[in-house]
């Protein structure tokens, strides 16, 4: 293995993931946050179920602009027949990460 | 005994598009006080919450009660629960949610801990998890569950969290935890003897304890046995509760105080599509309450419902 190699490994062990996961009020990723979750490897921050009334995200769209990036969004699924009235877990969910360096 | 204080129409029409009812201090103080005594000694700084939670709950005066037990026969006469439940309040809010004689389900003691209890064990000191009670539940009947809190709750000591209006959402126990935070999501903050009255598909859940107190949350799960029609106190419902208003395009503001207005007010978590949803399981419970099909609040099912029959031919 080339050294360069070998830091470039280096530095990927020395990064964390931070999950961002957003519940938008529709399919489009322009539209406001309902609900969130945030989950922070790094250790530095530390949320849990009602630390916070206000999101951190007016939208998808502006988590994006600040750097976070989407891995997943919601498929929109047609409707069961016979369950087409029935509500159960919110809808529109996407799931943003972000690599952050760690110090060694 | 004073006579029991039933609910009135908008109550109820709350309580259906909200899931919950909250009465603020409704316990007087000597209650209060009466049952902080019979939970007995407070844990000793040091033992291990799971320790300290086991010995709460085996030396407590709070009895032991099999699921099933009519709730008349749940507790002691002169207990202090039994006098809570004696309230005209509390007695008019259960005739009136699950009708007379309901059946004890369950109870529990909640206790949150403060930090120093975890600190000291190198544990976390977290909230608990967003879920719904139980499991997944389909009915139309509902039980109602009753959160006693015996002691002022401050922001500092957490509180219960809620989600107004999540109730009717079919869901499985605690596949909702991933949701740590919901738009319109409610801590109880309150002074002693406040009561929560919950639809058993609220999602909540134990907010996290920073103060040096332990706070205290009783809370009994209840179930009906007659049909839940009519129950509370249907005078204030109006000869022309059926009758459609203008919608969409208005030309004053609705009345707050409508069962209308009520069944058809969203809550900020709600979404632009099953928000409309919502609306509906709302009138379809309050036609269930009603015991009257052609109920509907500002043509939500009416318009869905409309399939002509008649025929143009001959």
């Amino acid at each position: 293995m080339q050294r360069p190699e070998a830091f470039a490994i280096l530095r990927g062990l020395m990064k964390r993931q931070k999950v961002l996961v957003l519940y938008l009020a529709d399919s489009a990723l322009d539209s406001n946050v309902i609900a969130w979750a945030q989950y922070d490897g790094t250790a530095k921050s530390e949320h849990m179920a009602g630390d916070a009334e206000e999101p951190p995200y007016a939208s998808g769209l502006a988590a994006l602009r600040d750097g976070w990036r989407l891995l997943q969004i919601a498929p929109l699924q047609a409707h069961a027949p016979g369950s087409e009235f029935t509500t159960s877990y919110l809808k529109y969910e996407c799931l943003f990460e972000q690599w952050v360096d760690v110090d060694g | 005994m004073a006579d029991r204080v039933l609910l009135s129409s908008a109550q109820m029409a709350s309580f259906v598009a909200r899931g919950f009812l909250r009465f603020d201090a409704a316990v007087p103080e000597d209650i209060n006080q009466q049952f902080l005594d019979e939970v007995g000694r407070a844990p000793q700084r040091g033992e291990s919450v799971r320790k300290a939670y086991a010995k709460l709950l085996s030396a407590s005066g709070i009895p032991a009660v099999p699921a099933g037990t009519p709730l008349a026969q749940a507790y002691p006469k002169q207990s202090a629960i039994t006098r809570m439940l004696e309230l005209p309040v509390v007695q008019g809010a259960i005739e009136s949610l699950v009708g007379p004689n309901p059946t004890f389900d369950h109870h529990f003691l909640h206790v949150t801990f403060p930090p120093e209890f975890y600190e000291a064990r190198g544990l976390p000191n977290v909230s608990q998890h967003t879920h719904q009670d139980s499991t997944i539940d389909p009915r139309r009947a509902f039980d109602v569950q009753i959160m006693y809190y015996p002691h002022d709750v401050t922001r500092e000591m957490g509180g219960t969290r809620f989600v107004p209006g999540t109730h009717l959402r079919l869901v499985s126990e605690a596949a909702v935890a991933r949701y740590q935070n919901i738009r319109g999501q409610q801590h109880v903050v309150c002074p002693a003897g406040t009561l929560l009255f919950l639809h058993h598909g609220i999602w909540h859940g134990g907010g996290v304890n920073r103060s040096d107190r332990l706070r205290y949350m009783f809370k009994i799960r209840i179930n009906p046995t007659v049909r839940q029609q009519r129950l509370w106190d249907t005078s204030d419902l109006l000869n022309d509760h059926h009758r459609q208003r203008p919608i969409f395009l208005i030309k004053e503001a609705p009345d707050p105080n409508s069962v209308h207005t009520i069944l058809t007010t969203p809550e900020p978590w709600f979404e632009a599509d099953t928000g409309r949803l919502e609306y509906l399981n709302r009138v379809r419970m309050w036609r269930y309450l009603l015991g009257d099909d052609r109920f509907d609040a500002d043509y939500w099912l009416t318009r869905i419902e409309n399939e002509p029959t008649a025929s143009t031919h001959a």
